[in-house]
């Protein structure tokens, strides 16, 4: 019996992360190289247009594809090889970020780079080129790639690396799975000493003095996070709580050893002293301007008064902050939310965030929860990173203040482009074609389109946000 | 006009109960997808409905044409606001005869066919969080008889597949209906002497107002709720000594 054509596979409702953008799609499940590659081989015959997902992290629609087949990779997760001399794993790209450093954490190994939870999965990672709360220091996890195995719809199986096509490598890492799918990632890991960090928290008044404070920091940090106070304005914009945290060196933490054990780093079950399954319902309660307006300054408040000595904590602890409360994102519900980060380079930060935050306040739709960091260049063809700051805003969305609140980020886009910032599409539900073109620029956006030619020349690779933002229609 | 359900897909809609409904909705200004196998009978409702029935000839065993089918409807009416599942058959089974031909036949039209086509509702209505999603099962569903097993267990899984649909859409704005029709005179019941039997049109106007109401759970008519109520409740030692 000939195989069922795709189209026909079994369907599901698939969502972002924000549980605003969702859609219908057929999906299949691959296990091995063989089944990917008789997948996009099928697929290009039998005309079906086919989008990759891993654990579905990504906040808007880079992870749908409505109407079309996900291929949904989280079937592929074996940890082929683990050097614990040098720290080099290779792995299918189905493993999450949680079985990687559960796998190696034990041998004195984290990854050089980790997103704000465990979840996502290592082909995610790659595609969307993901960066931690360093950086500045460390890039994005292409920078710790050490090869990458692809295979294109067009039929090619291709071993990438820094010197083996150096250019298609380059554009997969943070490709946003547009260039073939990634069946195997050696990835270079971090030696640590200790299972813990040593960590510091102060806060600042202002936006002007945080972002000193951040480059005074990043000489003599491995870390630097801000969470911000979207809501205050005047005198108090932009006024944060900064953590900050250093690997600690051989023998400085006397239970290092002991705290490099997976069980050591389990997230506490309590935050400030409410069990973490109900703090989604409490958030809840929280989730209008003022309400969250009341946690913000509480929040605040708590970091002034609190002490700037600084702490131990475990790794998974201060990394996972979006993992301490499981679904944490039903406090958005019904209608779910966005997160908004735009890129803004160094120089031009304190005006352009203050401008963001202004017309926020302004337009009445205030991020809940914000979040700043500090980038360094990065080497990818498409890169989000740049030399400067993001900073990632929660926006709840609603029946009534949708059309507003696209309307407002489409403002900030201007705002952010004409700076010469740049976008995360991991992150994305808003963008227009027109934000992409001048993120990205028109010499980088052709080097991609070539290469997608190349790598896919009938055109079956597509996700909703790939169509959304004009990745889809190139000159074939 | 003005209509509840500007887009309607009805399955099974050549003759009775479904034909009679699909009439019934274009009246209010719908546009009705009707599927059936019979593209005549189709094309005559088309004709009387000055079009706002639209014909789609279809089996709904051919399931390897199913999704594209359903694609395609949706596609047509430009979006779905009311799914309904009408499509049923009840070969007569007599005493003593257990006749797997026949049990496949119902258990595929009426529940295989039906979980089919009402997940690709489904999910539809679950991502677009609306919609109306409507089966028509029986009040033979609610015991198994002695007379027709394999049709009232048809039945009773069509109704219990509509009540985990119920609690699985509810909380994303999607109503989903289920339809316990008592005897109705239609093709299906020709020749057959059955208690309190009401027409199609009768039948079918219960339903849209069910459907326009707000209804999750209709009996028709409505005097088959008390009287289920009683038959569920029926001791089975006393229910094997009846002839119901």
């Amino acid at each position: 019996m000939p195989p069922r054509p795709l189209a026909q596979s079994p369907r599901k409702v698939f969502d972002g992360f924000g549980f605003c953008q969702r859609s219908v799609s057929a999906f299949v499940q691959p296990r091995s190289v063989e089944d990917v590659a008789a997948v996009l081989s099928r697929a290009s015959e039998e005309g079906v247009r086919l989008g990759m997902r891993g654990s579905g992290r990504s906040y808007g629609d880079a992870a749908l594809n409505g109407g079309g087949l996900i291929l949904d990779m989280r079937h592929m997760g074996r940890v082929l090889s683990w050097d614990a001399e040098r720290g080099v794993i290779e792995a299918e790209p189905g493993l999450t970020i949680r079985e990687l450093w559960t796998r190696t954490l034990a041998d004195g190994w984290w990854p050089p780079v980790v997103s704000g939870t465990a979840w996502p999965t290592l082909g995610g990672c790659v595609a969307m080129n993901i960066h931690g709360k360093n950086h500045f220091r460390m890039g994005g996890i292409s920078d710790h790639v050490l090869e990458l195995d692809l295979i294109t719809p067009g039929g090619e199986h291709v071993t990438l690396s820094p010197t083996r096509d150096p250019e298609l490598f380059f554009a997969v890492l943070g490709g946003f799975g547009m260039l073939g799918v990634v069946t195997r990632i050696k990835l270079q890991l971090k030696r640590v000493y200790s299972g813990r960090l040593k960590v510091q928290q102060f806060h600042t008044p202002t936006l002007q003095s945080q972002l000193e404070r951040f480059e005074q920091h990043t000489q003599d940090s491995d870390y630097l996070v801000s969470w911000v106070d979207c809501i205050t304005s005047g005198a108090g914009l932009g006024r944060a709580q900064i953590h900050r945290a250093t690997y600690l060196h051989e023998g400085e933490d006397p239970d290092g050893v002991a705290m490099l054990s997976p069980a050591k780093q389990d997230l506490p079950g309590h935050i400030m002293g409410v069990p973490k399954s109900i703090v989604p319902k409490l958030l809840k309660l929280f989730s209008f301007n003022l309400g969250m307006q009341a946690v913000n300054l509480v929040k605040y408040a708590a970091s002034v008064v609190g002490s700037t000595k600084p702490y131990l904590q475990g790794h998974a602890a201060f990394h996972f902050l979006l993992d301490y409360v499981p679904e944490f994102r039903q406090s958005y519900a019904p209608g779910g939310f966005i997160q908004y980060q735009p890129f803004v380079p160094k120089e031009a930060a304190l005006p352009v965030l203050t401008e963001i935050l202004r017309r926020s306040q302004r337009a009445g739709i205030v991020s809940y929860l914000g979040v700043l960091k500090r980038y360094r260049p990065d080497r990818v063809l498409l890169p989000h990173a740049l030399d400067g700051y993001s900073l990632a805003m929660d926006f709840p969305v609603t029946a009534a203040n949708k059309a507003d609140l696209w309307r407002l980020c489409g403002e900030l886009s201007d705002v952010v482009t004409e700076a010469g910032g740049r976008f995360y599409p991991a992150k994305d539900s808003v963008l227009r074609p027109q934000d992409v073109q001048r993120a990205w620029g028109q010499d980088r956006l052709s080097r991609f389109a070539a290469l997608r030619r190349r790598a896919d020349p009938r055109g079956v690779l597509r996700t909703e946000w790939a169509e959304r933002v004009g990745l889809d229609v190139f000159d074939r | 006009m003005s209509t509840a359900f500007p887009r309607a897909l009805i399955v099974g809609a050549s003759s009775g109960i479904g034909a009679t409904l699909a009439l019934k909705l274009a009246g209010t200004g719908a546009k009705v997808a009707a599927v059936a196998r019979r593209q005549a009978e189709l094309d005559a409702l088309a004709a009387q409905s000055a079009g706002r029935v639209l014909p789609y000839a279809g089996d709904v065993l051919d399931y390897a044409a199913t999704p594209a089918l359903f694609d395609r409807i949706v596609d047509d009416l430009g979006g779905l606001d009311l799914f309904i599942y009408n499509a049923g058959v009840m070969p007569p089974v007599e005493e003593s005869e257990y006749n797997f031909d026949k049990d496949r036949q119902m258990i595929e039209v009426n529940f295989l066919a039906a979980v089919q086509w009402s997940n690709l509702a489904a999910a539809h209505f679950e991502a677009a969080r609306a919609g109306v999603l409507c089966g028509v099962s029986s009040v033979a569903g609610e015991r198994g008889r002695r007379g027709s097993p394999v049709y009232t267990a048809s039945k009773a899984g069509l109704t219990a597949y509509f009540e985990a649909m119920r609690n699985r859409l509810t909380r994303y704005g999607v109503r989903v209906v289920t339809i316990k029709p008592g005897p109705v005179e239609t093709p299906m019941t020709a020749g057959l002497k059955l208690p309190l039997m009401i027409t199609a049109d009768q039948a079918a106007n219960e339903i849209v107002s069910a459907l326009e109401g707000g209804a999750t759970e209709a009996f028709v008519p409505g005097i088959w709720r008390p009287i289920m109520f009683v038959v569920r409740n029926v001791p089975s030692f006393v229910f094997t000594k009846t002839n119901i």
